[in-house]
């Protein structure tokens, strides 16, 4: 072939390669605005995809047991088949299709805790940055608790107690989520108070709750739209950790953490049961922190701190 | 200064009375906690011996004046595995975090904060950019995966250290590094922009104005100041090591706090676990009130807010 028929020969092809690989941000160099992070984006809809038509997309049951077939490689490794793509684990179950099962648990209680969690965070904020006064300090105290305790610890305690489950998993990793939500939206809801339109509603003799709901609310939904996507990561690794230390979802449920807790003890013979796994979870978060960084720089520049 | 210390020292004392009715409270929702207490071979006379104990016989109130009595005593319960009190069982195993975690914060420090002032001070270069990806990868890879990942390739694959358990200097680099990566991530990014803050402040451009060095500007003048919000950090940091050294432990078989909180959870020793998470918050308490009085001690705004 010749070389100007490969797309990387191309000096045009490479820049626009290299952009997409490497989105620049807005700020950092002073280069114009950011651009569409197309890679983590196709990246997501791939785990979205995988979670939503698990049952289509799985080649195999990511339960029943095939001892015949236990610790097969990867298909392109020596001894690999290809009936089993990403290999085998010790009770000879497809590591491709519990992978598959397992995106669904992660999306899902992301979905769950950051509608509680954020949900609450969001109520909490609003309340104390417009009410003010006796009710923002004690809600203020609350976050502060909520920050200095390890959510983690929380989290194996209900495990424990009330039982595995996803409940309680939500509600555990509600409580890590919801504090961080409630001091940033407090911070917008102080701004968007001091405006002219607040003051012309309560003029008018709007109700605070009126105020609340039809006035700040909508301002700060761009906020808390960021605020949700980047704490996406967050929750995915807090789910993962917890399956791995044996308080997530119970088995036979597939979820990636518990996937590389059973597969820890067999890295010598079997890598790819505890590393796969990993390499999906990273991949995910990655893309959802850098889409995340993308909508805080197009929607909410000021919370680039965070 | 004494007010904000008595102050930041009530808040803390409400805080652990909170965590500890929340934690006495959550092992009585289910039922008979003599279930939760006990072995599952345990004898009719142990039950009903832990029944008088606790004062389960009693009101819900009666045992929890008990429960504060004994706590206060330092008696928080008995651990059904180890058969030992749970108290006795933390402090035994204390010494092993305190072992690992002065060296993941050193690691954090050492790597976190020059690539933090060297990449806000070429803002923008090859070298920002990658710190940048230090920080985003820091954040997205789990520490328990990167603990099996290095264990695979430094001790399965190369074979040159260890895979776990305590030992010799070359036991502490594996879980230092997963245990510090995230600090180097964080150190790193509060550290860039805290000093992307400072660079942009008057004194410093008097500072160039007056013919200083570029040296002596960036880390005496710039890099001082800036260590200010990296100080605030500890807070968070301390709750993360804390609950980062549960899966650090348990990857490496490392015989401290964290891999004692793991053990609880997976033998569901209920007593022992209640200790745990009761004494773990003494410590960040103690510790995040620690670092609040040096803050305000740096930092004379602080204690006059």
């Amino acid at each position: 072939m010749a070389l100007a028929d490969r797309p990387e020969a191309d000096p045009r092809a490479r820049l626009l390669l290299r952009r997409l690989l490497w989105p620049a941000r807005t700020g950092t160099g002073g280069r114009g605005t950011a651009r569409v992070p197309w890679i983590p984006i196709a990246i997501i809809s791939m785990f979205v995809i995988m979670a939503l038509f698990a049952p289509l997309l799985a080649p195999h049951s990511p339960i029943d047991q095939t001892l015949r077939d236990k610790l097969l490689p990867p298909a392109w490794m020596e001894g690999g088949s290809d009936k089993y793509l990403l290999g085998t684990d010790a009770f000879g179950r497809d590591v491709l299709s519990r992978l598959i099962y397992g995106a669904r648990v992660s999306l899902i209680v992301a979905l769950l805790a950051l509608t509680a969690g954020g949900g609450v965070g969001l109520i909490v904020g609003i309340i104390a940055g417009y009410l003010g006064g006796t009710v923002d300090s004690v809600l203020m105290r609350l976050v502060d608790a909520a920050f200095t305790f390890p959510a983690i610890l929380f989290a194996l305690l209900l495990a424990v107690t009330v039982g595995q489950g996803l409940g309680t998993l939500v509600i555990a990793i509600s409580l890590l989520l919801w504090a961080s939500f409630a001091r940033v939206i407090r911070g917008e809801v102080l701004t968007l108070r001091q405006r002219d339109f607040v003051a012309l509603a309560r003029v008018r003799g709007c109700s605070a709750l009126r105020i609340m709901l039809t006035h700040i609310l909508p301002n700060v939904l761009n906020t808390f739209m960021v605020l949700v996507t980047l704490n996406i990561g967050v929750v995915i690794i807090a789910e993962a950790s917890l399956s791995f230390l044996g308080a997530g979802i119970p088995p036979p449920t597939p979820t990636w953490g518990m996937m590389i807790s059973e597969g820890r003890g067999r890295l010598a013979d079997a890598w790819w049961v505890a590393l796969i796994p990993g390499i999906a979870i990273t991949l995910l978060v990655l893309s959802v922190n850098l889409f995340g960084d993308w909508l805080r720089d197009r929607l909410d520049p000021r919370l680039r701190q965070l | 200064m004494k007010r904000y210390i008595a102050r930041r020292l009530m808040q803390g004392v409400v805080l652990l009375c909170a965590v500890a009715t929340i934690v006495f409270f959550l092992g009585r929702l289910t039922g008979n906690p003599v279930d939760l207490m006990l072995p599952e071979d345990a004898t009719a006379e142990d039950r009903a011996h832990l029944v008088q104990t606790l004062g389960l016989d009693g009101t819900l109130f009666d045992q929890f004046a008990i429960f504060v009595y004994k706590a206060l005593h330092g008696d928080l319960g008995t651990s059904i595995r180890m058969r030992e009190p749970a108290v006795d069982a933390f402090f035994d195993r204390l010494p092993n975090t305190l072992a690992l975690i002065p060296w993941a914060v050193l690691l954090g420090m050492i790597l976190g904060i020059p690539l933090g002032v060297a990449a806000a001070v070429n803002r923008g270069s090859l070298l920002d950019r990658l710190a940048g990806t230090v920080a985003v990868l820091g954040i997205a890879i789990p520490s328990f995966w990167l603990g099996i990942l290095l264990i695979f390739v430094f001790s399965v694959e190369l074979g040159w250290l260890p895979s776990g358990r305590m030992g010799g200097p070359a036991h502490y680099v594996l879980p230092v590094i997963t245990l510090g990566l995230f600090l180097v991530a964080g150190f790193m990014r509060i550290t860039r922009s805290a000093m992307l803050e400072v660079m942009d402040s008057e004194f410093v451009k008097l500072a160039r104005i007056k013919g200083l060095g570029e040296g002596v500007v960036i880390w005496k003048h710039c890099l001082r100041n800036a260590l200010i919000p990296v100080l605030t950090l500890w807070g968070v940091f301390i709750g993360n090591l804390i609950t980062g050294a549960i899966v650090t432990e348990t990857v490496f078989a490392w015989p401290g706090i964290g891999r004692l909180t793991y053990e609880a959870v997976i033998y569901r020793d209920f007593p022992l676990l209640q200790a745990v998470i009761i004494l773990k918050s003494i410590l960040i308490l103690s510790i995040n009130l620690g670092v609040d009085i040096l803050y305000a001690y740096v930092d004379p705004r602080i204690r006059l807010a």
